[in-house]
């Protein structure tokens, strides 16, 4: 499908976006290396979001370049909304249909020969064909997440986007859809997100781009970010369970695997 | 991709005529306020106005401004739809896919089409239980039905500027009040030439009246005249403004 198969799968190069006279994004520099996760890091208003916009063609930039699959975002738009999916901030489901007929869409869209298979065999992969007659209205959050990634997934697109794709869900349904996106990755998919929870990055990223006041001012591994402090100095604390320890303990951890249980049980 | 839209249209067509379909009330509050209106001045003033009109029926008079403000207040639905689908995110969703982006608009415009024409025949259907008769021939109806078409056509368009522009549900749907309000400073109700002047110039050079005499002589089976071409003079050039609109709204959102 494309000619730079060891090219990264996105190249972002010196982007530059202003809304009136205030600049979101003062020049921009990343690269994601097919088949890995990197974490866009920062706080709100720091550019994460006109970032993942413009490279899913729905912001133009003003300067710089941003190739997604080695195509440009400017001059490509074509090819490269053939090459990604964009799941938002907020759940983008289709309210009035069920669960079943918003996939049913996204595969009929995507002009693939056999709807009804893939929306059937995502149904089963994320859970939801129990739910697959009910509008997705009566979804909780979890489930329209999980319907809303299952949407993106239609058609294999090479790159995702995922744009704070945890924000507003507890802590159950956030652990599934980092399950789901660990799972995309093994497969080859390159997983571009955002987050504000440096947990978050922490747990699924291989590199952690951190973007502050429209800059990139640390790439690299947790490691290597870890190695820009200080050597660390080693106290002894009492582990107390946090909160969320305990939620989870009592409501019933669904992936155990996936994070550090506490001796507190 | 342009090569995708017709079977891109014709997939969102069906998304939203479903939503049409699974929120039924829309058609009928479209339809209620303009029956209300047909039964409020047949039964109420339409009597005393029978007498001033020369018309030994006024649902008959009546009809065709009704079926306008159930194309207007069809079509605040239409721009209600747009903006849901903004708001909702699956407007970007739908622009961040493969497709061909024009469909996501035309999507709207043939549910418009389609669900007006639905509120155009219940209200038809009540006023001919109401004695709306009408001698008119086959080619008669299709000429009104060509009318209408392209009223709502007009309309529709007009419908997606605020639909892509409004900031809240309110502001989708307030452009539809003056619409609605336009039939009575028309020939819809009463004819103009009992209005005093000013009111009387602008209800006769107003689009609603000559559409309105237009419907009226196609139903009377009597020469249409000049008030024919006036009418479609009136919903083509108002369509191609409300498209121009539209389509500058389109690209301000869409890069």
């Amino acid at each position: 499908m494309t000619t730079t198969a060891t090219a990264p799968a996105i190249e972002v190069r010196g982007l530059e976006k202003s809304f009136q006279d205030l600049p979101v994004l003062r020049g921009v520099d990343l690269d994601v290396a097919r088949g890995s996760i990197v974490a866009l890091l920062g706080s709100n208003g720091a550019g994460k979001t006109t970032l993942v916009r413009i490279l899913a063609t729905l912001l133009r930039a003003d300067a710089g370049t941003a190739r997604v699959h080695g195509f440009d975002v400017a001059t490509r738009a074509a090819d490269v909304r053939g090459s990604f999916s964009l799941t938002g901030q907020f759940a983008a489901v289709d309210e009035l249909l069920t669960g079943r007929e918003n996939l049913l869409l996204v595969a009929r869209l995507r002009h693939l020969p056999d709807p009804a298979a893939v929306a059937d065999e995502l149904l089963a992969r994320f859970a939801l064909t129990d739910a697959a007659r009910r509008r997705a209205s009566t979804y909780s959050g979890g489930m329209r997440r999980r319907l809303d990634l299952a949407m993106s997934l239609i058609g294999d697109p090479p790159v995702i986007l995922l744009d704070e794709p945890t924000t507003g869900l507890d802590p159950v349904a956030r652990l599934e859809v980092w399950r789901t996106i660990r799972e995309l990755a093994g497969g080859g998919t390159t997983v571009l997100l955002t987050t504000q929870h440096l947990e978050e990055a922490e747990q699924l990223a291989d590199r952690i781009a951190v973007l502050h006041q429209g800059v990139i001012i640390a790439n690299g591994t947790l490691a290597q970010l870890k190695a820009l402090l200080p050597p660390a100095t080693v106290e002894y604390v009492e582990k107390q369970p946090s909160l969320e320890d305990v939620f989870l303990a009592i409501v019933g951890d669904p992936d155990p695997a996936a994070r550090p249980t506490p001796t507190g049980r | 991709m342009p090569g995708h839209f017709l079977g891109d249209t014709v997939t969102l067509t069906m998304r939203s005529l479903r939503h049409v379909r699974r929120s039924p009330d829309t058609i009928i509050t479209t339809a209620v306020m303009p029956i209300a209106f047909l039964l409020l001045f047949v039964y109420v003033f339409g009597g005393a106005i029978e007498e001033d009109t020369g018309t030994d029926s006024y649902v008959t008079y009546l009809l065709p401004g009704i079926l306008l403000m159930t194309v207007a207040s069809g079509v605040a639905y239409t721009a209600f739809r747009l903006f849901l689908d903004l708001k909702g995110g699956i407007f970007e969703r739908f622009q961040s896919m493969p497709i061909a982006r024009p469909s996501v608009l035309w999507a709207h415009v043939l549910t418009s089409m389609v669900a007006n024409a639905v509120a155009v025949a219940v209200v038809v259907t009540v006023a001919l239980v109401m004695g709306f008769r009408s001698g008119a021939g086959v080619l008669a109806w299709l000429a009104v039905a060509g009318i209408l078409t392209l009223f709502t056509l007009a309309l529709t368009w007009l419908a997606v500027v605020p639909g892509l522009t409004a900031k809240s549900p309110d502001g989708a749907i307030g452009f539809s009040y003056p619409l609605l309000f336009l039939p009575f400073l028309s020939s819809a109700f009463v004819p103009t030439d009992t209005m005093p002047g000013p009111v009387r110039a602008f209800a006769e050079h107003q689009p609603v009246t000559s559409i309105v005499d237009a419907i009226r002589a196609l139903f009377a089976q009597q020469p249409v005249g000049n008030d024919l071409w006036t009418a479609l003079a009136w919903c083509v050039g108002l369509l191609v403004v409300a498209y121009l609109l539209a389509t500058a709204c389109y690209r301000r959102i869409v890069v």
